[in-house]
């Protein structure tokens, strides 16, 4: 089994089409005849479809779909409809949440009118995939385990567009659509409360974040060592330890001396990812609400460090 | 692979969008070279493009004295240029040579290819028909008001005309109001907040494009960062308000070449204990562009002929980069001054 020993999928599985295990009584067919795309074999799957859209997933396309053509005719627009502009600027343009005059009302459509209509639509979208997510993984006779992740980035996306700006009194506390806008936001967010880098729970966000990103390749890094003694086949070795368990085992409690099982390794990374945006989303919620400024409340709590000073303290101007 | 149709049509997209956007305003490429300004730890430091320095070495090299000013016991016994020609409003008390060489100098620094008529009527010198004449003659005042009383931003350097004009008649780096979104109320889509339009004055990002006008032409507060640990019943700065004053400071560090470190310790941006001192420095420059904006070129508008003025009928203003030229002090600190004191506060 010595083609685990490589960096990229060697094992390519070939066969006739796999249309799936029998649906529901009630539920749509599957549609389209599935293909066969060898390429692909190379980072999964080659088989493509057949695919599965229901009316969840449609009403979610169409939504979506909505949410995305309003965001591109704005920002089109607003270069006045040149294509060359439009590609040019595209990083700079973006759909902006209306000024913060309007609080929570609702603004003209060209002043923000079309940012809430835009929120609506792509809220109900992911929360229509939620639904997908959540009744095939029951179709299938599976856990809701990857429904439930995707509704902890969910709590993080409403906490940043829909309910801190309802605790705020204002729509122009949301984030725009676009890409170098939602960037700037973010920068501007932390300027203006004293730098999010305080936020306790900012720093948790990152823990988890940087986190996954460490167990996910100690786990694939693992399973794939130990992949000529049948490691693969780890969610047997749950209950069924073999020698590629032990030698996995083995190998952390050496060289950091406690190792994760065969099971909880899933749960760490399953909770380390779904913490990453939850505890992320309480750091936004508590920001401008509860606390106005984060570095001065680290100094409150005595937490932000003091560094030698290099030149002499510099009197405000003003005072 | 019949499928790779798919991806044959997907990859050269990609492909396009990424060369698109690496040809965008703004981008620099790597290597960018770093010097420690601060505490070890603290990531203060400056950031240079070592492929601009030469550049802007050229842009911020000094020109060579016109010729040497006369001795003080020469200029003494010279008569005054108010006394020799008529209509010296402003320098009339300098000794004549002094007089004649600075005007000299005034042409080599603002119009070296157009000559003295650029502001001068040939046939009568003294007449103000021309208006570069009047709007020099302020701009001569304005100097003079710089070097003598906002010392605290320009310090002994000073600066004379060159500082600005580097040859141009028109110097380089003027800014005037944005246009209102011009396509925002043609339809029913396309309005962008006044921002998302990269330009020098916002330093090529997507803040708000109106921070020049609120702040270097107004006086609006510029302070956004709540001054206690948690909320007050009086509010805070809204976010936007936060992005416009983001985009002077954008203004700032594109203008001087500097980052955010030059003036502020980030790890807590407003405490002016915490900051560099070159942050009061750059507090009195705020205030001394708002002057010049408000005291020296809004009251120029009537004497400007239109196609002078921008699309919406203001004069041309100053801001940061009117003077500095993407260096952290204009001539890297380099003074003019010595050379030609009429333009220094009288000692």
């Amino acid at each position: 089994m010595a083609h685990y020993q490589n960096i990229f999928t060697r094992v390519r599985v070939e066969g006739h089409p796999h249309y799936g295990v029998p649906l529901p009584a009630g539920d749509e067919p599957r549609i389209g005849t599935p293909i066969v795309a060898p390429f692909l074999g190379w980072i999964g799957n080659a088989q493509i479809g057949p695919i599965y859209l229901g009316s969840l997933g449609l009403a979610s396309l169409a939504f979506g779909l909505t949410a995305f053509v309003t965001i591109g005719l704005n920002m089109w627009a607003s270069v006045d409809w040149n294509p060359i502009e439009f590609v040019r600027q595209l990083p700079w343009l973006a759909l902006e949440p209306p000024s913060p005059e309007y609080g929570l009302s609702i603004p003209p459509m060209n002043e923000g009118g079309w940012w809430l209509f835009t929120g609506f639509m792509l809220t109900t979208s992911i929360m229509l995939w939620w639904m997908r997510m959540y009744s095939r993984a029951r179709a299938l006779g599976m856990g809701t385990h990857v429904a439930w992740a995707f509704a902890a980035a969910i709590w993080l996306y409403l906490v940043l567009g829909f309910i801190r700006p309802l605790l705020m009194g204002s729509w122009s506390e949301a984030v725009p659509f676009g890409i170098f806008p939602h960037l700037d936001w973010t920068a501007a967010f932390s300027i203006r409360y004293g730098n999010l880098f305080y936020n306790p729970f900012h720093a948790l966000s990152i823990v988890f974040l940087y986190g996954s990103a460490l167990l996910f390749a100690m786990h694939g890094a693992t399973i794939l060592a130990v992949g000529r003694y049948g490691g693969e086949r780890e969610i047997e070795q749950i209950v069924d330890r073999g020698t590629a368990s032990e030698r996995a085992a083995l190998f952390w409690r050496w060289t950091m001396g406690f190792n994760a099982s065969m099971e909880s390794i899933h749960r760490w990374a399953w909770w380390f990812a779904v913490l990453c945006p939850l505890t992320g989303g309480i750091g936004i919620l508590l920001t401008g609400t509860v606390v106005d400024n984060w570095y001065l409340w680290a100094v409150k709590h005595d937490f932000a460090p003091a560094y030698p000073e290099m030149w002499a303290p510099t009197p405000d101007p003003t005072q | 692979m019949k499928n790779f149709g798919i991806l044959a049509a997907i990859l050269p997209f990609a492909a396009l969008l990424v060369i698109a956007f690496l040809f965008t305003v703004g981008w620099e490429r790597p290597p960018i070279g770093y010097e420690q300004t601060g505490y070890r730890g603290t990531g203060m430091q400056e950031p240079n493009n070592p492929r601009e320095q030469a550049m802007l070495a050229a842009l911020n090299a000094i020109p060579e004295e016109i010729y040497p000013l006369d001795s003080p016991a020469d200029l003494a016994q010279a008569d005054k240029a108010g006394d020799v020609y008529e209509n010296v409003q402003v320098l009339g008390d300098l000794p004549e040579p002094q007089f004649i060489r600075l005007m000299t100098a005034i042409t080599e620094w603002v119009s070296p290819e157009q000559g003295c008529n650029y502001c001068h009527n040939p046939d009568n010198l003294a007449d103000d028909s021309v208006y570069t004449k009047v709007v020099a003659r302020r701009m001569i005042q304005m100097t003079r008001d710089v070097n003598a009383n906002w010392q605290d931003h320009v310090k002994e350097t000073g600066v004379t005309c060159y500082t600005c004009h580097r040859g141009n008649p028109v110097p380089e780096n003027v800014w005037f109001d944005e246009e209102p979104q011009r396509y925002a109320g043609k339809g029913m889509l396309g309005w962008n907040h006044d921002q998302n339009r990269p330009s020098a004055q916002n330093g090529y990002t997507s803040l708000p494009a109106t921070s020049l006008a609120s702040y270097l032409a107004g006086d609006g507060n510029i302070r956004v960062q709540a001054t206690a640990a948690l909320p007050t019943d009086a509010g805070g700065a809204s976010i936007k308000q936060t992005e416009e004053t983001y985009g002077l400071m954008m203004h700032m560090s594109s203008s001087l070449g500097v980052g955010c470190t030059y003036c502020h310790n980030t790890q807590a941006i407003g405490s002016w204990e915490m900051s560099p001192p070159t942050r009061t420095t750059a507090w009195h420059g705020i205030r001394m562009v708002r002057g010049i904006n408000a005291d020296y070129l809004a009251p120029l508008q009537g004497t400007f002929p239109e196609n002078r003025l921008g699309p919406t009928g203001d004069v041309a203003k100053a801001n940061c980069a009117t003077c500095h030229q993407g260096v952290f002090k204009p001539f890297y600190g380099a003074t003019m001054l010595d050379k030609y004191p009429s333009l220094a506060p009288m000692k």
